[in-house]
């Protein structure tokens, strides 16, 4: 009777859910950064699932069903690394039963892996919060990281996909180009923002931060990860009296009061990045979402 | 090493490039040098990157022997020596551990000595593991060590700490990574994927206690020294399939000596997504054990206390499903979970009342729990839980006179809240109304802490 039911089951399953196409290298991207990437490079020759959006907090993701069964058919993972998903991939990896995402295989990607990491603590002890050994894995909001991460996401497809590499070289190429005068023309834009002090919620935007040259003058939370209390709010206040910033900073998934409540008293703006793409209206791709990122900080100073 | 390498290619291109030249047409001349240009640049960034290391490297490095020769000059080579050996440690590959810390205070308004769950025949052991102890204790303290052996297997250990100073292997197995078509193989000692509280280690439940028919049907949580094939369907809605073969020494089994396997479960997983904001979970499972003797104490008809043993075929079904909410997705600040279990247990075989009297023995019973979590703050949970069973349908056969039949349904009910200040530490305090046994309801509140020190386990949906 077991066997019937099992049987039927099958059957059910495999009328019911379509499976999917095998001809496009199937990607499942961590954050949805790395899945414009994989989109901008691949084209396409590459099919991507985006993990996460740009309203859910990185750090906080679980191994949903979902995400496992995209595991189970991703030729590859594309992700940040630095234990940002350490969470929620390792399980996925654990159970899929799919070799080719495996650690150390060319369909496991860590982004981290290519770019100068900043923050990387020289010890760490849970009493500070949040840390990451590898450096702030946020390295998504500096555009250059973007640039080194699609070098290697390049090579890596190529190596994934052998029979259209030279499809993977040409978008790359192109999109390298589009990318390198983008980036000219957001630094030039962004140039009043050099120096300016900023308050930030959670310690997301160090890399942005690097770029544009802001001056990070203090941070909502006392430690990182740990939920702004208003004590330490009222600190920060206190501190912006003797030494004023331009803005608060915080990022489409954070809790909006914290920062509210600080613009509010302290008479400052409260700006909300997209931090990733799809986290504003106009953050559609990687492009909108620097476009979106310089203008918005931009009019804060203005 | 990069340096090396730069000048290297350097050199080949210095070489090789004059006479390409010659040959290429201008715009492969051009693509050469965008390449050229490229390669300079990655190089330049990884030898910057390189260098700024370095430099903070050094500076620490500065830093720390000079406070080293403030406090202990005559340390100084030493420490620098030491230094170079941790780079060479044979720790580098030390697998993750992991230790849960957990305490319980217990306020119980009836005795635990008498508890038992009237209807339902829990053998000594069982019962002694599930019976709820009044005052501090310690809660169950698990000590856990897991790594990749190699590039194929994944393994670990799980040891428990319980109350009374013994210590069990909850977990202890190997586990391939690396089989192709979604399959997974478990070897070793390992919770049973049956239901979906079962394979989740006790800390990372939503109440302190077991449900009341995992109690009574799995003597809290089941597991068992066996394998586990897994199989994950290709499709992009969750369908899992596990099926798993075992010595089914822990009850609803028994240990037997017995060539072959004395437990079987077979179990289907099916989930998805409902737009961004939900997900879920739904199974459905059976687990045979072919218990021998598996005695318990009791009190017949005529008031006397004896012994009674079941020995024959003991199947157990069980429907579960969990749906969690988070808008968005965003489960940091807010979210919710429901999530409910149905059980039914038939046994039948032979019964021996008083260790004198065989007879046959039949029996149907079920049970069930629905619960919901409910994250109103950052940090901050509360929940219910509501739960049933039912003592169904007994058959004792010749013994029907002898033994009493019950048509009594335990019940519990129970409110918890819990504060988590960070995703490693929980302080939680449950209230509930127990109704297990007969004519007594026990008001029972438990407070109880729960830590996760050294490496961070991921969450199992």
């Amino acid at each position: 009777m077991l066997n019937r039911m099992l049987k039927l089951l099958l059957a059910m399953t495999l009328a019911a859910f379509a499976i999917p196409a095998s001809a496009a290298l199937n990607i499942l991207a961590c954050e949805p950064e790395w899945g414009a990437l994989a989109r901008e490079l691949g084209g396409d020759k590459v099919s991507v699932y985006d993990a996460t959006n740009a309203f859910q907090d990185p750090h906080h993701i679980q191994a949903k069903p979902s995400l496992l069964a995209r595991a189970r058919n991703a030729d590859m993972v594309v992700c940040t690394g630095s234990q940002l998903e350490i969470g929620w991939l390792p399980i996925l990896l654990q159970q899929a039963g799919n070799p080719k995402i495996q650690l150390g295989r060319p369909g496991y990607f860590e982004a981290s892996r290519y770019v100068r990491m900043l923050e990387v603590p020289s010890s760490v002890d849970r009493s500070q919060g949040d840390v990451h050994p590898g450096g702030n894995p946020h390295i998504q909001a500096n555009p250059h990281n973007i640039a080194l991460a699609a070098d290697a996401l390049a090579k890596r497809l190529a190596e994934a996909d052998p029979a259209n590499s030279a499809y993977y070289q040409g978008r790359h190429k192109a999109f390298a180009e589009r990318w390198k005068a983008a980036m000219q023309n957001w630094e030039r834009e962004a140039a009043p923002l050099k120096g300016v002090a900023i308050v930030v919620h959670h310690k997301a935007f160090v890399y942005l931060e690097d770029w544009l040259g802001l001056r990070e003058v203090a941070s909502l939370e006392l430690k990182p990860g740990v939920e702004p209390t208003g004590a330490h709010l009222a600190e920060v206040l206190a501190q912006l009296r003797r030494q004023p910033a331009k803005m608060v900073v915080r990022a489409a998934y954070n809790d909006a009061r914290p920062s509210e409540w600080l613009a509010a008293r302290g008479k400052l703006p409260a700006v909300v990045l997209p931090f990733t793409v799809g986290g504003s209206e106009r953050a559609k791709d990687l492009f909108g979402l620097f476009d979106d990122t310089v203008q918005k900080l931009l009019s804060a100073v203005r | 090493m990069f340096r090396k390498k730069t000048i290297v290619s350097g050199v080949l291109l210095a070489l090789g490039l004059p006479c390409a030249a010659q040959a290429a047409p201008d715009a492969d001349l051009a693509q050469i040098r965008e390449e050229i240009r490229q390669m300079r640049q990655t190089y330049e960034a990884r030898i910057a990157s390189l260098e700024a290391r370095l430099k903070q490297a050094e500076e620490k490095a500065v830093l720390s022997a000079e406070t080293k020769v403030l406090s202990h000059p005559s340390d100084a080579q030493g420490s620098a020596l030491s230094t170079q050996h941790s780079a060479l440690a044979s720790n580098a590959f030390n697998p993750g551990i992991s230790l849960i810390l957990s305490g319980l205070y217990s306020n119980l308004s009836k005795d635990p000595a008498d508890y038992r769950i009237t209807g339902f025949h829990l053998p000594g052991d069982v019962l002694g593991d599930i019976r709820p102890q009044r005052g501090f204790s310690l809660a169950e303290s698990e000590l856990g060590i897991y790594a990749n052996v190699d590039p194929s297997f994944y393994g670990g250990i799980n040891f428990a700490i319980h109350p009374d100073n013994t210590v069990s292997t909850e977990e202890a197995f190997i586990q391939t990574t690396t089989l192709p078509h979604g399959l997974t193989l478990k070897a070793g000692r390992f919770f049973s994927g049956i239901g979906y509280l079962n394979e989740q280690h006790a800390h990372t439940w939503d109440f302190a206690d077991a449900p009341l028919a995992y109690q009574a049907f799995l003597g809290g949580q089941f597991n068992n020294d066996g394998v586990q094939m897994r199989w994950l369907a290709p499709t992009d809605t969750f369908l899992e399939l596990g099926a798993e073969a075992g010595r089914g020494a822990n009850y609803p089994g028994t240990g037997r000596d017995k060539n072959g396997a004395g437990a079987s479960a077979l179990y289907a997983h099916l989930g998805g997504d409902v737009g961004a904001s939900h997900s879920w979970r739904a199974g459905l499972s059976l687990l045979s054990t072919s218990p021998q003797d598996r005695q318990w104490d009791d009190v017949d008809a005529a008031n006397t206390a004896v012994t009674n043993s079941f020995t024959g075929n003991s199947k157990l079904w069980i429907a579960d499903m969990v749906w969690k909410w988070a808008p968005n997705g965003n489960a940091y600040y807010t979210n919710f979970k429901l999530q409910g279990e149905y059980l039914r247990r038939v046994e039948d075989g032979n019964l021996v009342y008083a260790a004198t009297t065989p007879g046959a023995y039949s029996a149907t019973q079920s049970g069930w729990y629905m619960q919901g979590i409910y994250q109103f703050a950052p940090y901050w949970r509360a929940g219910a839980r509501t739960e049933r069973l039912d003592s169904g349908s007994v058959d004792y056969g010749v013994n029907n006179a002898s033994l009493m039949r019950t048509d009594y349904a335990p019940t519990r009910n129970a409110l918890m809240v819990d504060y988590n200040p960070s995703e490693f530490s929980r302080i939680r305090l449950q209230v509930a109304q127990d109704k297990s046994r007969q004519g007594e309801s026990d008001n029972q509140l438990l407070l109880q802490y729960q830590m996760s020190l050294g490496a961070h386990g991921a969450h199992k949906f």
